[in-house]
């Protein structure tokens, strides 16, 4: 590794209105390395890579590339240095092929044909497994993520920015992921990748810098970090990794679910003879790649999603007679005397109203109490400020806006309120989904307290380690259908992984 | 090597109200200012007495205070109505159909009925129709929206041209004298189905109805559980389902009352101004109620100010054509450009212009 600088970024400075997101940052990427960009949610990361590929201006600061100074004010400016952002959202046109949309936006004259060979090339080079011709709805999400790296390697970048590249892939995929990077720093090109999982900033990085709050703390070489010490440097003190697993006691069945068949708007199947069972006392886990029924199948029992077929029965803690929820909408259940709580995945499109404030979103539980033909403000203030306190949420007041909290406040206004309903069930969809280190053990321990008392917990997630260690037990689901449904003490990554990419269901398997 | 760009823009965070009112305030001055001078290269004629002769137009004497006011009320009332929809998102242009079908409505009780009944069964009656009018005009294209997603922008303003043809054919079916194409003044010699006059003033009984619809507006829209409701179907109706509301009778509910508030402004119109009947009478009013809505951000207090605004620009316009001799359209583009200013500064309020710091060279 030379020591020449592919980029240095010097005293950076951003501002959003009174917030500083990135404040006098001086960041190095040494020609031909691998850095990982670490931080907490909000510690500017993104801001500060979104500088570099031109989507952002920086108020203050100079931006050296190759150690010549640039200034960079629009994506094209970051093109013409040889920068190339892989973002965390695909921007790709669904029916063009590969090549089509790598070609997207270029001037010139557009010959296809010469465009499908020079794709192939950098395909043969870095070892990408696609077809030039393909087009992108037949893709799978780490192909699509794929032509997004060609795109930009075609573009002649030798500066690649991954924002969260593996928030969306397999173990596997990640693994082939991981793969191309190295072959990629081979060939001279220097990368950058955030990511919030520590063993993949291990595994792959060369050089680790943290950011906190805004600020560069400083950066490490990886050979010489461990998880323990890049998570204190994150955090800024020692915190604990371990997830406090309690045997379960008193497992009783509490949602039955059988057979449930469904199909979305378009007559596409979503769900297809799913079954299994939700025990009260249990945090059961959903694994899946993304798009494998996990968001039909949670909105199906809270009432939200069409169910063609199937039962989802219901056992109250306090009767024997189970109760079919299907047909029911989320007013029926909650007359039925359910207590059901359900933190989407989609936090601001569907579990919050992004304009309200925390006392607004806490009414969306209980706005309808009371005869009385105007809304009780009250106890729902009071709700607010108690979840303020105890969540240690930042924000203003309990009027601002939650659009315009952070990532992780969102997510502890959501799940503070579905957990002050006393549920019976809760159903959890990515409830840690971009929230850093220390707000997701937050999370996992309010979910297990859950758990103690009683309640039946579903954890939809995508970090492995993550429900391998927190769950009792994991129904994997590949395409719709349940492919298994294992223990989560006995198993391993390797295993689910199999499971979660296992195109031929057959019959379920059950331990 | 590469170009400076000169400024940036970045988005606000929130302002205080003191820094957002300080910008709407230069928005207008800046905007009398550009009228001054465009009043001055345009005609000569000295902008300090083109405002006053605005002023006097529209609060000159008692009687053009009154109109104003009158105006003020019929426009204010209008806008209220159309606001529970555009809280909802639901792109209500249809105002002007709902309330000339409550216009139609009254006037056609007003002659079919005016002889037969007592005066205050008829007005009764009148009332019950106005609204029943305009809330059917409510209720069509909020119904196709809640059940098949038709959209509603360009239902709504369909129904304003059924609404304009069926007023037509009805002013034919009853013109006065035959052949006369017009209406004229209903039940002139009997006043029957006229609404009452308050302390004898012929617009107070309108102006008082429409502060009460204000503040009743402004009540249910903040307070009420519907206006709870309206405001999260607005923002998501994903998260409305998930909050256990149903969507589709929020929408449907809450245009029928728009169109049922149209409809009673109709039938202020007809029955307590005009007493007649005009495919015109409406006169755009329902489009400009909603620039009136937009502008106070759906807020009905803030709503009473957005609508004196434009009152009084149009009234003192008309002062202006025939004082001056100038065209009419010269006060449509002082409005025009003062509403540009206010428009405007809208966007300095949510966004932050920066200059980049110039001498910043690179090698």
């Amino acid at each position: 590794m030379g020591t020449a600088c592919a980029v240095k970024m010097e005293n950076i400075t951003k501002k959003f209105g009174s917030i500083v997101a990135n404040h006098n940052i001086n960041l190095e990427l040494h020609e031909g390395e691998i850095l990982s960009l670490l931080g907490e949610n909000g510690s500017g990361k993104t801001t500060l890579m979104n500088m570099l590929s031109g989507i952002y201006y920086p108020d203050e600061g100079q931006i050296y590339i190759h150690g010549k100074p640039v200034t960079i004010a629009s994506p094209k400016d970051a093109f013409d240095n040889g920068i190339g952002m892989i973002h965390q959202h695909f921007k790709l046109v669904d029916v063009f092929t590969a090549t089509e949309n790598i070609v997207l936006g270029l001037e010139g004259k557009l010959n296809l044909a010469d465009a499908s060979k020079k794709v192939r090339e950098i395909c043969e080079k870095y070892g990408f497994d696609i077809d030039p011709n393909q087009k992108i709805y037949d893709m799978s999400v780490s192909q699509k993520q794929t032509v997004e790296i060609v795109k930009v390697l075609y573009r002649g970048a030798d500066i690649l920015i991954l924002d969260e590249p593996t928030a969306v892939l397999t173990p596997q995929e990640t693994d082939k992921l991981f793969q191309i990077m190295r072959n990629m720093k081979a060939d001279g090109k220097s990368l950058i990748i955030i990511t919030h999982k520590l063993h993949e900033v291990l595994e792959v990085s060369d050089r680790v810098a943290v950011l906190r709050k805004g600020e560069y703390i400083g950066d490490v070489m990886t050979k010489d970090a461990d998880q323990q010490s890049l998570t204190d440097m994150m955090v800024g003190r020692s915190v604990s990794l371990n997830i406090n697993r309690p045997d379960p006691v008193n497992v009783t069945p509490r949602v039955v679910v059988d057979g449930l068949t469904v199909y979305d708007e378009l007559g596409v199947k979503r769900l297809s003879d799913v079954s299994f069972t939700i025990n009260a006392g249990e945090v059961l886990g959903i694994a899946g790649v993304a798009g494998s029924g996990q968001r039909e199948l949670l909105e199906s029992i809270a009432g939200l999603y069409p169910i063609a077929s199937g039962t989802i029965t219901y056992y109250s803690p306090d009767s024997e007679t189970g109760r079919n929820l299907v047909g029911m909408d989320p007013m029926d259940i909650r007359k039925n005397g359910i207590a059901m709580s359900f933190v989407p995945e989609d936090r601001l499109g569907m579990g919050l109203v992004g304009s309200m404030g925390m006392t607004g979103n806490m009414m969306l539980r209980s706005w309808r109490k009371g005869n009385s033909p105007f809304v009780n403000r009250k106890d729902p203030e009071a709700l607010a400020k108690r979840i303020w306190d105890e969540l240690e949420v930042v924000t203003p007041s309990t009027s601002f806006p939650v659009r315009r909290m952070s990532g992780g406040n969102v997510q502890k206004v959501l799940v503070g309120r579905e957990i002050a309903q006393s549920p019976s069930v809760l159903m959890t969809a990515y409830a840690v989904r971009g929230l850093d280190i220390n707000t997701s053990y937050t999370i996992y321990n309010l979910l297990t307290e859950q758990k103690m008392k009683g309640v039946a917990v579903v954890y939809v997630g995508e970090d492995l380690d993550v429900l391998l260690e927190l769950c009792d037990r994991i129904v994997v689901l590949c395409g719709g259908q349940v492919s298994g449904v294992v223990d989560a003490r006995k198993t391993d990554k390797r295993q689910v992984g199999v499971l979660m990419t296992r195109v031929e269901g057959g019959k379920a398997k059950n331990e | 090597m590469n170009k400076q760009s000169l400024f940036h823009i970045a988005k606000r965070g929130t302002l205080p109200w003191y820094i957002s009112a300080a910008i709407r305030g230069c928005a207008i001055l800046f905007a009398l200012i550009v009228c001054a001078l465009v009043t001055m290269f345009m005609t000569g004629e000295n902008p300090i007495s083109i405002y006053g002769t605005i002023f006097h137009g529209a609060f000159g004497t008692v009687r053009k205070t009154w109109v104003t006011f009158q105006n003020l009320a019929v426009l204010l009332g209008i806008s209220l109505a159309v606001t529970p929809a555009f809280k909802m998102r639901f792109w209500n242009i249809g105002a002007e159909g709902q309330v000339l079908i409550g216009c139609l409505a009254t006037a056609a009780c007003m002659i079919c009925l005016g002889d037969k009944l007592p005066n205050g069964l008829l007005i009764l009656i009148m009332i019950v129709a106005a609204i029943a009018a305009g809330a059917l005009w409510g209720f069509l294209p909020a119904f196709f929206k809640a059940r098949w997603n038709t959209n509603e922008t360009l239902f709504t303003l369909m129904m304003n041209y059924i609404a304009t043809q069926l007023a037509a054919y009805y002013i034919i079916v009853w013109e006065v004298p035959k052949g006369a194409g017009k209406i004229g003044i209903i039940n002139q010699n009997t006043n029957a189905g006229w609404l009452p006059q308050i302390a004898g003033k012929q617009y107070l009984l309108t102006i008082l109805v429409v502060a009460v619809m204000t503040v009743l507006t402004y009540i249910y829209l903040k307070y009420s559980k519907h206006g709870y409701e309206i405001a999260v179907v607005g923002e998501s109706q994903r998260t409305a389902s998930y909050a256990g509301i149903k969507v589709e009778r929020v929408i449907i509910r809450t245009m029928v009352l728009s169109g049922a508030m149209c409809g009673l402004m109709g039938l202020l119109l007809t029955a307590g101004t005009d007493h007649t009947l005009t495919t015109t009478i409406v006169g755009g009013r329902g489009f400009t109620a909603v620039m009136v809505s937009w502008m106070a951000k759906f807020n009905p207090i803030m709503m009473i100010f957005t609508s004196l605004l434009l009152v009084v620009l149009s009234r003192g316009a008309s002062e202006i054509s025939s004082v001056f001799g100038l065209n009419h359209s010269f006060a449509d583009i002082l409005t025009g450009i003062i509403l540009f200013f206010i428009i405007g500064s809208e966007f300095f309020i949510n966004y932050k212009v920066s200059l980049r710091k110039a001498g910043k060279k690179e090698a």
